[in-house]
């Protein structure tokens, strides 16, 4: 580890981000890690599906939801988890500067994606009065997409992070890995995002 | 003062006010003998930073075994208070705190920390690594255990414990019928601990694929390395549940929310899908592990090779799948109806077969050994009946329509102690004392341990068989006391008897490591019970670097082959070895996430959001860190080795 681990493009492996025992441990790590988020989320769609009829009175999802923001959401998302793609992309070709481009405006989608689902919130609580105290299907709303957004703003504190703690370090094989984790992890998210727009939103206008 | 009321205790009772003073004068104690020996040092470099996981296995170990006396100490209360009719030892509120403690504290702050202990100390020698994965995370790992078990052992002394049973049901575990500050208490003890437990597992999953000595295939591992692989993709995929059960819980407690209240649209019963949907692959969590310990040991004082080895590794996979399957089994009575109970009746009787196929396979490999009967073989030997029973009676429960009558039994206290108590307690037992020399470079005494390990078996016998009769006579468990009428209290004075037996032994078993620390031998070799698997390989006890030379592997009985053939282990040449750094990073977290946990708990907000800043914070602080490890230089590997009179081997 404590070897030269900078990148020339005549060295370059080709997938600097597994090129090291640590990066491939990483790697299946994050794999794993993932798996158990996907019971996570399991569990939390299986909640809401129960409990979704549940409105104790209160508003109902065909009361609330507007598929407009949503699309403009889901959008959002989806487009960020292309740019982190071209980001790898320019992480193997070894090209740090449109590597760090990339990755910042994955994070700015996500926070345009942030910013619109807490307006979104704001809007059920102010029209409808509709919080997570006031029926069982709010408390499953809140509770399944609320984690969600937890997930994304963790993510871009995460890209955050990453970014200005390796500004001046260049590309090598001891980050490389831990850029591929994080494009890893928002894919995850992204993937997630299409089930709550699936299950919740389109279902909860059509079901 | 109103700020420091919340912290009372809701039903104080003179014992818990003594033990408050016992719990400052020790802790008093304590410190004032690591300043007065000057010990702080030692202590924070050597150990509370260490990432080293022979150190953090035996952290887990020592911990368990203070829990299990903890837990313990709750057992032998309980069994006072049932021991004749309408005792008045306990009453009925701290007869519900004990028995609630207890099953916590046993499933979660014992088995568990002893079988991560053991597959921390055990995994990477039996694979030839020289460390887990990832290090610092085993390390948080720990501390996050170690918080959460701190955390609710504390509810006892601060603000009340738990009343509402291990198992949490709501509506009672709601604010309605549990008004005070314990089931917060079990729910962010359990959490913090829990998080600890799935990043172990994910560790270990990628130390076992990932890190493997060449040539060892993955039906070339030794059988404990191959149940810890199963018990921790059971665990990546079990624990997320409990984490969504208990923050769902802690949601409708502390926030309002309504999902586990029915009062505005909640599904009570919702709670108990989701605690067993994790809960039943919980025992296996605990009992594969043993399998594994138990398949080492027979197979090494039987002098043979496992018998069927890859019908046990069939067999697991087989138990580690149903186990997702079975969860409702916990509850038949609960109403969901004829066919959904046939169902569950099915796939639970269905785990019996894999496990009987390998109750043969153990007996086979006895079958013409040349059986040695150490203390780790009686435990073996022991176990294969008694567990046999409890399996048994398993499926008598899980007879759907037969379980309406031992529902909520001393039966089934009887039943999940018979298979818990031969199953994991014997096997940790066994696998603490079989692997002790390894650990500290000297046997426990046979004698003591032969001793200890009778009054165990017939403690056990004594202390569980009764309540499979009282049980079927209608004795109902959680109950803290019974007319002198129903005529159960003979039976229940057996079992009393039994369980003073039971303390004995495990004050015999701790006696034993004061005893064997001043006077066993120190010079038993690297290898004191001719074993089979590749921990047995390398010097006692074991440098910090595992193996000066990676081993290369054959067989599944890569030493015992090696023995018998004479072939070269380890081929290689001597050079230097990267290690990494020691860090306070994971203790520092821990302790921030105790805060937060006991913060939480008391709904005190600016200390919850101060310690969810500090916890962010360390994480930032870990990624801007310049830690590269260190390397062990050749030179002090050659000095190393030549001090164990081994030359380069």
């Amino acid at each position: 580890m404590s070897q030269d681990h900078s990148l020339y493009p005549e060295t370059m492996p080709q997938h600097p981000e597994r090129a090291t025992l640590e990066g491939k441990n990483k790697f299946m790590g994050l794999w794993f890690f993932l798996g158990g988020e996907t019971v996570l989320f399991a569990c939390l769609f299986g909640t809401y599906l129960a409990l979704k009829d549940s409105t104790a009175g209160g508003p109902s999802s065909e009361d609330m939801f507007g598929l407009g923001l949503v699309f403009i959401m889901t959008m959002l998302l989806l487009t960020s988890s292309l740019t982190s793609v071209y980001a790898m992309y320019h992480m193997r070709n070894n090209e740090f500067k449109k590597m760090m481009l990339w990755l910042g405006i994955t994070a700015l989608l996500g926070m345009g994606f942030l910013g619109l689902e807490i307006y979104e919130f704001a809007h059920y609580i102010t029209e409808y009065g509709f919080t997570f105290r006031s029926s069982a299907f709010g408390s499953a709303f809140y509770a399944l997409v609320g984690f969600h957004g937890g997930h994304v703003t963790f993510g871009i504190c995460w890209i955050i992070t990453l970014m200005i703690r390796n500004a001046k370090r260049g590309l090598n094989l001891y980050n490389a890995p831990k850029f591929n984790t994080f494009s890893l992890y928002w894919h995850f998210i992204d993937v997630i995002w299409v089930f709550v727009f699936t299950v919740v939103y389109l279902m909860g206008k059509v079901g | 003062m109103e700020f420091f009321e919340r912290f009372a205790l809701p039903h104080p009772d003179p014992m818990i006010y003594a033990s408050m003073v016992a719990i400052v004068v020790v802790s008093i104690a304590i410190v004032a003998g690591l300043t007065y020996f000057k010990k702080w040092g030692y202590l924070w470099n050597e150990w509370l930073t260490t990432t080293d996981h022979k150190r953090i296995g035996i952290m887990y170990l020592i911990s368990a075994l203070l829990m299990l006396f903890r837990g313990g100490a709750d057992a032998v209360m309980m069994r006072i208070q049932l021991s004749s009719p309408e005792m008045e030892f306990l009453n009925a509120q701290h007869y519900n705190e004990v028995f609630t403690t207890h099953g916590v504290v046993m499933i979660f702050f014992m088995a568990m920390p002893f079988v991560i202990g053991l597959m921390n100390y055990i995994v990477p020698l039996q694979i030839g690594a020289r460390d887990v994965a990832f290090p610092r995370l085993n390390a948080l790992s720990f501390w996050m255990f170690f918080a959460g078990a701190m955390l609710f052992n504390i509810s006892f002394v601060v603000g009340g414990s738990p009343d509402a049973g291990w198992t949490n049901y709501f509506p009672l575990a709601g604010n309605e019928f549990s008004p005070t500050v314990g089931v917060n208490y079990y729910m962010w003890a359990l959490q913090i601990s829990g998080l600890g437990t799935l990043m172990t597992g994910i560790n270990f999953l990628v130390t076992i694929f990932k890190m493997r000595a060449p040539g060892m295939k993955l039906m070339k591992m030794p059988m404990f390395t191959w149940s810890a692989l199963i018990t921790n993709v059971i665990i990546i995929f079990a624990f997320p549940v409990l984490t969504v059960a208990l923050l769902m819980g802690t949601l409708d407690r502390q926030f309002g929310t309504a999902l586990f209240t029915t009062g505005s649209g909640g599904m009570d019963m919702y709670w108990a899908n989701l605690f067993w949907v994790w809960g039943h692959p919980e025992v296996y969590i605990l009992i594969l592990p043993a399998f594994g310990i138990y398949s080492e040991i027979i197979s090494t004082f039987s002098q043979r090779n496992l018998y069927g080895y890859k019908s046990m590794v069939g067999s697991m996979v087989l138990i580690s799948l149903l186990s997702f399957f079975v969860w409702v089994h916990h509850f038949f009575t609960m109403g969901q109806g004829a066919l959904t109970n046939s169902i569950f009746s099915i796939t639970t009787m269905a785990i019996a077969i894999p496990t009987g196929i390998k109750i043969f396979n153990w007996l086979l490999t006895m079958w013409k050994g040349k059986i040695r009967f150490t203390v780790p073989m009686l435990y073996s030997v022991a176990f294969i009946p008694l567990f046999t029973v409890g399996g048994v009676t398993g499926v008598m429960l899980a007879m759907a329509s037969a379980d309406y009558q031992y529902h909520n039994t001393m039966f089934l206290v009887a039943h999940f102690h018979n298979t818990i108590i031969p199953g994991v307690v014997y096997a940790m037992l066994a696998g603490l004392t079989y692997w002790w020399p390894k650990m500290f470079g000297f046997k426990l005494n046979e004698r003591i341990g032969k001793w200890a390990f009778w009054f165990n078996v017939i403690g056990f016998v004594l202390a569980f068989f009764p309540m499979y009769l009282t049980g079927l006579d209608g004795q109902a468990r959680r109950m803290y006391t019974y007319s002198e009428s129903t005529g159960f209290g003979p039976m229940n004075m057996i079992a009393f008897v039994g369980a003073g037996l039971f303390a004995i032994a495990f004050i015999l078993i701790a006696y034993n490591v004061f005893y064997s620390f001043k006077h066993s031998p120190r010079n038993i070799g690297d290898d004191p019970w001719n074993g089979r698997s590749l921990e047995w390989a390398t010097h006692n006890p074991v440098p910090a670097y595992n193996f000066a030379i990676e081993p290369e592997v054959e067989s599944s009985q890569a030493f015992w082959d090696h023995k018998q053939k004479k072939h070269n282990l380890f081929k290689g040449k001597i050079s230097k070895i990267h290690m990494p750094n020691n860090s306070g990073i994971p203790i520092i977290m821990a302790g921030i996430l105790f805060v937060f946990g006991f913060s939480f708990v008391f709904s005190i907000w600016p200390a919850v959001i101060i310690a969810a800043v500090a916890f962010f914070a360390c994480m930032i602080y870990s990624s801007f860190e310049n830690d590269q490890g260190r390397y062990i230089s050749e030179q002090e590997i050659k000095e190393t080795e030549a001090k164990f009179g081994g030359d380069s081997k």
